[in-house]
Parts: C-alpha cells; structure tokens; sequence
C-alpha cells in the first residue's frame, strides 16, 4: 500500500485509536492517559507533516493523497477524501492545535476532574475536525461535521461554568438545527443535480440545469448550516455563552478549529457547487458580515468577562472572514483563509491566556484584575502581543488576514455591485478602529496598572513550562505568517484561483486571478 | 385442490410453533428445576428458527408462495422475519432476570411473547387481507395479558386493559374498513386488490372510505396521533421487557402490515392518490405533538413511550412520500421510499431495544423509573452512561450513530417525492429532529452534568444477560452507524 493512499485517513482515525486505546485504560492512570493522547496527538500531526513535506505545491489546485472507495452504495456516497492548497493549511491547524491543547491540558485539569473522559472527547473531536477538512463527498462532510457535536457539548456541559447546562445545550441546538437544513439541502443538490454526493463533481456541474429560483433555495438552506457555525450575526448568540462556559482548552478548539469548518463549507461546498446562486446571496452575506465585524465590536465593549470579550472579538474576525469570502474574488478568498489560519492562531492563544489569567486569579471580570504586568510579566507580555496580532498590527499575522478581506471588498467580482461592496468596506474599516479600542481597552484593565487589593498578597504564577511549550509555537507562527504571509498565500492561491476561475466562467464575470496565477500582491513583492 | 406445503420455507414459523409447544409441555408436565428453563429454550428456539432464515435466503431465489397467495416467503419476508427474531431475542436478554426475580409466571411469559412472535412472522408473509387480519390478532391478543403481567400492580392492570380496549376498537375498525375493500374489488388477496383499484375509478369515494378505516386502525396500531392516547399508560404499567417489545417488535407489526397492504394492494396512481394526504397529516401529528409531548416528560419510560411515537411519525414519512412519488406516477422513486420504512425499522429496533436495556439495567438499582434518578450516572456507572447516551443520541439521529441513517433515508425519500408536501414534510422532519434532540439531550445531561444523588457510588451491577443485550444493540448502533451499507442492503434485498 503507498503513503499517499493511507496518510489522510491516518490523519483522521489515529486519533479515533487513541480515543479507543484510552477508553480502556483504568481512570486511575492519569499518567498513561496523558501520554496516550500525547503520543496520538503527535502521531497524527508526525502524518500530517508527512503530508505537508510531500504535498506538490506546484499542483496546489489539485486533490492530492486522494482515496476514493466504496462507502454506502446505496445513497451513492462514497469514502472520498484529499485535500488541496485551500484545506491543507486547516488540517495543519486542527492537527498543531490539539497537540498544544493535550500539552496544556497537562496539568490545568478542570473540574470535575477526570482526565479520561476529557482524552477520549478531546480526540473525537479531532478525528471530526480533520474528517470535515478532508471529505470529498457531501454526505461524509455531514457526517464528520456533525462528529463534533457530542464531544464539544460534554466538553461545555461536564467541565464548563456555572451557567455550563444552558450554554451547551444552545450550542447544540442551533448547530443541529443548522445542520439539519444544512442535509435537505445536499439532499436536494443531489436530486436536482447529477444524483452525486461527489463534492468535485458537483463542484464541475456547478448547479448548471437548476432553475434560479431552486439554486437560490437550496443556497438558502446550506447557507443557515454554514453560518450559524461560523457564527455569523443574527445566528451568533450560542458563541459567548459557549465560549465563557467552556472549559480554556474547549475554548480554544472553539475557536481555533469549530469556527472555521462553517466557513471553510462556504468555501469549499456553496460557493463552487452553486456560484450562480451565491452570487445573489453575496450582497446579503457581506451585509450580515459587516454587520457582524460592527455588532461584535460593539458587543466587546460591552463586556466585563473576559472571555467573553474574546467571543464576541471572535464574531468580528469572522465577519471579515465572511466579508473576503463573499467578494467571490480570488483575492478575497486567500484572505478569508489567511484570516480563518490567523484567527485560529490569535483567538486560540488569547484564550489559553485567558485561562491560564481565571486559573491565577479564579476570576474572569476584568474590573477585579489589573497589573497582570507586575505580577506576572511574562503572561502580561504574552497577552499584549497577542492583543496587538489580534487588531491586525502590521507585521504579525492577524493583519493578513483583515487588510486583505477590507481591499478585496474594494473590487468584489465584476458582476456584483461595486458601490455595495466598497460600502461594506467603509464599515468594516470602522469596525478595525473598534477592535484596536476593545482590544487595548481590555489589555489594559488587566495587564496594565496596579493589582487590586483582593489580589495584592496572592501568589501568582508566570508561565510554567507546559504554558511555554504549548504556547511558544504559536507565538512563533503568529510572528512567522506576518513576516512571510507567503507562507500561507503560496499555499492556498493557486488552488483558490482554480476554483475563483470556475466561478467567474459559471457567473459570466471576469476572472480575478493574474495570467500566473498569482492574485495576492505581495506574492509580486518578493 | 390440496394446498401445497412448501415446509422450508414454513420452516422458521414451524420451529417457532414447536418452541411454544415446548415451552408449555415443560411447564406442566416437568420438575420446577427444569421449568426454570424455559427461558434458555425460548432464547435457543428463536435462534434455531434464523437457521432455516438463512438457508432460505441463500437459496435459488424463487418466490414461494401457497395457499393461493395469502402467504409468500420471498426476499421481504425473510428480511422482517429475521430482524422480528432478533428483537425477540433480546427481548428474551431483556426479560430473564426481571422474570426471574420478580416472581412472575415463568413460562406462561415466554410462552404469550413466542405466540406473538408467531403472529409476527406470520405477519411478514401474510400477502391477504384475512391473514394479515389474523396476523395482528395473534401478534396483539398475547400482548393485552403481557402487558399486564404485574397482577397485583394497578398501573400494570391498568396497562393491559387500556391495551385490549384500544386493541379491540381498532381492530373493529380496520376490520369494517377492510370489509368495505372486500365488497368493491370482491377479493382478500392484496394483488387482486391491486389489480382491481387499478381500473375500477367508479367507486372511489367508497374506496377513500374503506382506506381511511382501515388507515385509522392501524394508526392506532403504531400509535400514531392522534390515536396514540393509550401508548404512554401502557408503556409505563408494563413490565418494561414488554414495553420494549411492544415499543419495537408489536409497533414494527403494525408498520410491516401497512407496508404490506401498501405495497402489495394500493401502490396504483390511482390509489396512491387516496392515501398519501391522511398518511402525511398522520405523520405530521405524530411527529410534531410526540415530540412536543416528550418534552414535559420527567419519567424515562414515559418519555420513551413519547419519543417512539415520534418516531412512528418519522416512519410514516417514507410512507407518505411514497404515496406522493406513486401519485405523480414515479414508481421507481416510491421503492426507495418503502426501501427506507425498512431501513429505518431495523435502526429504530437496535436503539431502542438498547435504550430499554439501560433503564431496565438502572432500574435493578434504582427501582425507579424517573429522569431524576439518572443523575450522575457517569460518575457511578460509566459504560451504561456511554451506552445510554450512545442510544439516545442515536435515536436523535446524530452521526456516527446509526439513527443518523434512518433519518437521512427518511429525508432523502421525503425530498425525492418532491413537490410542495414533499419539501414541506422533509422540512417539518427537519425540525423536529431538532426538538428531538432537547428532551434525549436532557437524559443525557442528567447522567453526565449532574452529581449522583445517592450515596452509594458503586457501580451498579448487571446481569450477563442484560449485558449481552446492551452490548449487542450498541455494536449495531455504532456498526452501522458507521457502515450504514450493511442495513441498506438488507432493504434493498426486501423490494
């Protein structure tokens, strides 16, 4: 058997093994828990950086490490896997962030304890998340997409806050319910379309012989699946519960990882699969998008929890994600994935901070903390500097994530309407003003100043060595992607631009990739 | 004319009939030593009785049929019978120890849950009216007394009488129902019927009439609402073995007659046209006003009681949509739809059948049947919370579960129909899977979210039997949840 035949479904069931391998395992041995997921964690990163050194950079565009098997002949789904430029960068992200999260998780153990049962929920997860990156087939894409489900409403609902019930069950019922129409509505492609799951195929189809009207509906219908994950404004309201109930490394796989399997499905099923119908929908989604970058930052100010203040931050970035996403460009997409690579990095390393800061001072409002600098230097520091990535300072990777989506909204494709967009683009660079008040503003309640008085005698730790070993590779990669963002854009431009092209032919617009291929600038700067 | 005995393909019925016989010999004319064993001789006749199933299936495929076609073991027979054997199996893993223990008439259980498994096989072969009549008496009438087994428990009593009242009214319906089929088409054979409502548009409101009748006895049978008054008494008075078994093995007695007269009597454009509305109103109710039901339910067999009708109403919506395809003239597409009643019959059975085996399991411990009582089950009893929650999740239809393939079956039938009902239906379905989702969520988060409300945190205790059953539905549940291919053949075999 090669490796090219094996990697990616190493990649998403080693972590099914260890979740196994862990079931059996007394409770008692926490030691042998832990290390069990760490050598899991580990392994299936060790494949996915097989992956990443094998991977043709040249065919970007391609599916690569493709598996194509019998699955459920009956309803004609099939084992179909690969990725390309767009989804390699996340499947990178879901692996490295878990093996963080099982690095931190080392000895910041919630309560109720139990370190098993947080093992095997954190591993389902990741067997969900990397499946949703790789599937090719609409129906295994629905399957993986829902795996994360169950594990993440434990997570929330055993090791969460004090409001832990009502905040999971939310987060439940609106992604359910999201993806419930998220199914008629591949059930319905598959009917009207070429009676295929095949997400390639249907990408080449792309929603020819069905009625206007009919691709608009079933848009519609993937649409409320896709954006109420994201989550996109009005559907955002589950994320701050979810968020502030959560446990710190819930959280992060939140935010890092969960978040983005709803935009990558606009990227990688909706807008290929029935661009023309995407086009009509485009003007609303930047609208909401925009509206979501403005109610988020507002929403931040709002707040007094911390964490909560980070979730609604996570509202805003998404809604430049979005924003990139339906300008329909070449251009606008790389920034989308830039931006989902960068928020997962940045939003997933405030709320470490966040965790570790409720660990020392077992509380999260803002009003009681303060002097975290003096106190705590390093964590201060650390919270500083993602504070500064995450409002999209030059030169670390939040920027090319957000400069990028604002530009592309100047020049969405040429058949949408160019006054809509670059009044979208107005707006959103508002919300960027915004984001850099809420995000100092919230530095320095806690980091600047002296420590209350409650908190004056306490013995704060700085940063332990299982803080520095999960934390010092995404600082460095925060740092890395916003020195050389073509780490990133190299990746994923060609393969956006094959899909741009197909796109831009469907809907009669001109393309938005250059004769090379190349549409980020920078990619001409070098 | 002589019938003709095809004795291999009666063989799985004649070893269920020389169970029974067993099974009642032992009990009056043996030593009490050996009476104890009857339980054992019912599991072994059961399993003996899928030998023949087997050999039957891997057989030359001939269709064969006798008694002048009121009785046809073909490719769907064998598929329900097997899966009937199956769930009575566990329903027999189920049972031993709470007969065992509870000082209940020993044999005199095996022997009503043997007749009524008999009434069920019977069931899946039955292609004419009288049979399939006499098919569900046989499956029901066993059931009254079972349902009331507890004798000198009054919710018990209660059960089993309200069971026989409501069973007796509906059958009277569907009997004058299936009287008035009898007088228009002048045949009981479900293909003489078909033949004849295929031509025959002069007597179509009388027909409406007949079909309607006949519809609401067996809505009663599957309860579906607005005829389901009786499930939630009858489910929380009987011994919850039997509640499985009704809940599961009776109710699919019903759908599987339906199906039948479906299928083999009423598939014509012609007909179609009459059944497919009540069938989608019928589904709707049930759906919606089960779910909505369960949502209040604070004790677990009650709620389950809820949850199956609900279910009912998802089953019916294959149904439906099959109606609506054979309408539009569009046979092809109402075979996947029948396809997915049988799908999903198998799915529901195995979680379902589970879910019993974990509240009868906590039950030993807690004698109690409430919600309540669940709390902090992950903490004392980790494996029954993870089964419990993988049945109830299942049965939410959340993937990699095996529930998730019955729903996608019924949505993916509902959507192929089409149309403005058909849409609308996969649409409400939608939704309802989501308010499903709240009240099986609440178990869940009672047993994992919550302290354990007793001091004795020892896990509890379960017997092999119990055991095997938990362990066989779960395997199922995950199996196919992940390799739905495995049950989708089988439905793709049965048409």
């Amino acid at each position: 058997m090669e490796w090219s035949e094996w990697a990616l479904s190493l990649a998403v069931f080693i972590p099914a093994l260890g979740a196994v391998v862990t079931m059996l395992i007394p409770r008692a041995q926490e030691e042998a828990v832990k290390w069990v997921a760490l050598v899991t964690t580990l392994a299936t990163l060790g494949v996915v950086v097989g992956i990443l050194v094998d991977f043709d950079y040249d065919k970007s565009g391609q599916l690569q490490f493709q598996v194509n098997n019998d699955w459920i002949n009956v309803i004609n789904s099939r084992y179909h896997i690969g990725v390309d430029g767009i989804s390699l960068p996340l499947l990178a992200l879901s692996a490295f962030i878990t093996v963080l999260c099982v690095i931190y998780s080392w000895n910041h153990w919630p309560e109720p304890h139990n370190p098993k049962a947080f093992i095997v929920l954190m591993l389902v997860l990741e067997v969900g998340m990397n499946g949703t990156f790789v599937a090719q087939d609409l129906i295994l894409f629905f399957v993986f997409f829902e795996i994360v489900l169950l594990p993440m409403f434990f997570m929330i609902g055993v090791w969460g806050g004090p409001n832990r019930e009502y905040a999971s069950i939310k987060f439940f019922l609106f992604t359910l319910f999201g993806s419930a129409m998220m199914l008629l509505g591949f059930l319905a492609i598959y009917f009207k379309g070429p009676n295929t799951f095949d997400i390639v195929a249907l990408s080449d189809w792309a929603g020819q012989d069905l009625t206007h009207s009919t691709a608009v509906l079933i848009f519609g219908a993937m649409f409320l699946g896709f954006a109420i994950k994201v989550p996109m404004f009005p559907f955002h309201t589950w994320l701050p519960d979810a968020h502030t109930e959560a446990p710190t490394v819930g959280s992060v796989l939140l935010a890092a990882i969960l978040l983005k399997l709803g935009t990558y499905g606009f990227v990688r099923i909706a807008l290929p699969i029935l661009p023309e119908a995407a086009e009509d929908w485009a003007p609303f989604i930047g609208l909401l998008a925009v509206i979501g970058i403005i109610y988020g930052a507002l929403g931040c100010l709002a707040q007094t929890d911390m964490k909560r203040l980070i979730a609604f931050s996570s509202v805003a970035h998404m809604g430049f994600v979005m924003l990139g996403i339906a300008t329909m460009t070449s251009f606008g997409i790389n920034a989308a994935i830039f931006g989902m690579v960068a928020h997962g990095l940045i939003t997933g390393m405030l709320f470490f901070v966040a965790g570790s800061v409720q660990h020392n001072f077992h509380t999260r409002e803002m009003s009681r903390l303060g002097g975290l600098l003096t106190q705590a230097p390093k964590m201060g520091w650390i919270l500083g500097f993602c504070a500064m990535a995450s409002l999209g300072l030059p030169g670390l990777a939040g920027f090319w994530g957000e400069f990028p989506a604002l530009l592309s909204a100047f020049e969405p494709l040429s058949t949408l309407s160019e006054e809509t967009f670059r009044t979208y683009m107005v707006i959103a660079a508002i919300g960027t003003v915004l984001a850099a008040g809420y995000l100092l503003w919230m530095l320095s309640k806690v980091a600047f100043g002296t420590p209350k008085a409650e908190f004056a005698d306490a013995e704060i730790h700085d940063v332990n060595a299982f803080e520095w070993t999960a934390w010092l590779p995404i600082l460095l990669l925060i740092v890395a992607l916003g020195i050389f963002p073509n780490l990133l854009f190299g990746v994923t431009d060609d393969a956006v631009c094959v899909m741009t092209d197909k796109i831009s032919e469907q809907v009669g617009a001109d393309s938005t990739c250059d004769e090379g291929g190349d549409t980020v600038p920078v990619a001409e700067h070098e | 004319m002589n019938p003709v005995f095809d004795w291999h393909a009666l063989a799985p019925d004649v070893i269920v009939v020389a169970t029974i016989v067993v099974v009642l010999v032992v009990e009056f004319a043996f030593p009490h030593q050996a009476r104890t064993q009857t339980s054992r001789i019912a599991a072994i006749g059961v399993l003996a009785a899928l030998v023949p199933i087997v050999s039957l299936a891997t057989h030359e495929n001939e269709a064969r049929e006798m008694f002048a076609g009121a009785y046809a073991v073909d490719n769907y027979a064998l598929a329900l019978k097997a899966f009937f054997l199956v769930v009575t199996y566990i329903t027999i893993l189920l049972a031993v120890d709470y007969i065992d223990e509870g000082d209940y008439y020993r044999s005199e259980f095996y022997f009503l849950l043997l007749t009524s498994v008999l009434g069920l096989m019977v069931m899946a072969s039955a292609r004419d009216l009288i049979t399939i009549f006499i098919a569900l008496e046989t499956i029901s009438i066993p059931t009254f007394i079972l349902a009331a087994f507890r004798k000198h428990d009054r919710q018990s009593n209660e059960a089993g009488v309200k069971y026989y009242l409501i069973g007796v009214l509906s059958s009277a319906i569907m009997l004058y129902g299936m009287s008035i089929i009898f007088g228009l088409t002048g045949t009981t054979t479900l293909a003489g019927i078909s033949d004849a409502v295929a031509v025959d548009t002069t007597t179509r409101p009388l027909l409406a009439v007949a079909m309607f009748l006949t519809l609401v006895g067996f809505a009663f049978k599957v309860s579906a609402v607005p005829f389901h008054f009786w499930a939630p008494d009858t489910y929380e008075g009987a011994p919850t073995p039997v509640t499985a078994f009704l809940s599961v093995a009776s109710k699919a007695g019903g759908f599987v007659a339906l199906l039948s007269i479906i299928f083999f009597g009423f598939r014509s454009p012609n007909a179609a046209d009459l059944w497919w509305g009540p069938v989608w109103i019928l589904a709707v109710l049930s759906m919606t006003l089960g779910n909505l039901a369960a949502l209040r339910q604070t004790n677990i067999v009650r709620m389950l009681a809820y949850s199956s009708i609900a279910q009912g109403g998802f089953m019916l919506v294959p149904f439906a949509a099959a109606g609506i395809a054979e309408a539009n003239g569009e046979p092809f597409v109402a075979d996947t739809s029948f396809e997915a009643v049988v799908i999903y019959l198998l799915i529901y059975g195995a979680m379902n059948l589970g879910a019993f085996a974990v509240v009868i399991a906590v039950a030993r411990r807690t004698r109690s049947a409430e919600i309540s009582s669940y709390s902090g089950l992950f903490e004392t009893s980790p494996v029954l919370a993870v089964t419990m929650t993988m049945f109830l999740a299942s049965l939410a239809g959340i993937p990699p579960l095996a529930g998730w393939f019955a729903k996608f079956v019924m949505f993916r039938s509902a959507l192929e129909a089409g149309g403005p009902w058909g849409v609308s239906l996969a649409v409400i379905a939608a939704v309802n899977s989501v308010i499903a989702f709240f009240y099986y969520a609440g178990v869940i988060r009672v047993m994992w979210f919550k302290a354990p409300a007793t001091e004795d945190r020892s896990p509890i205790q379960v017997p092999g039997a119990l055991t095997g059953a938990i362990a066989i539905t779960a395997t199922v549940t995950f199996v196919i949840g992940v390799y739905p291919q495995l049950f989708a053949r089988v439905g793709e075999l049965a048409f």
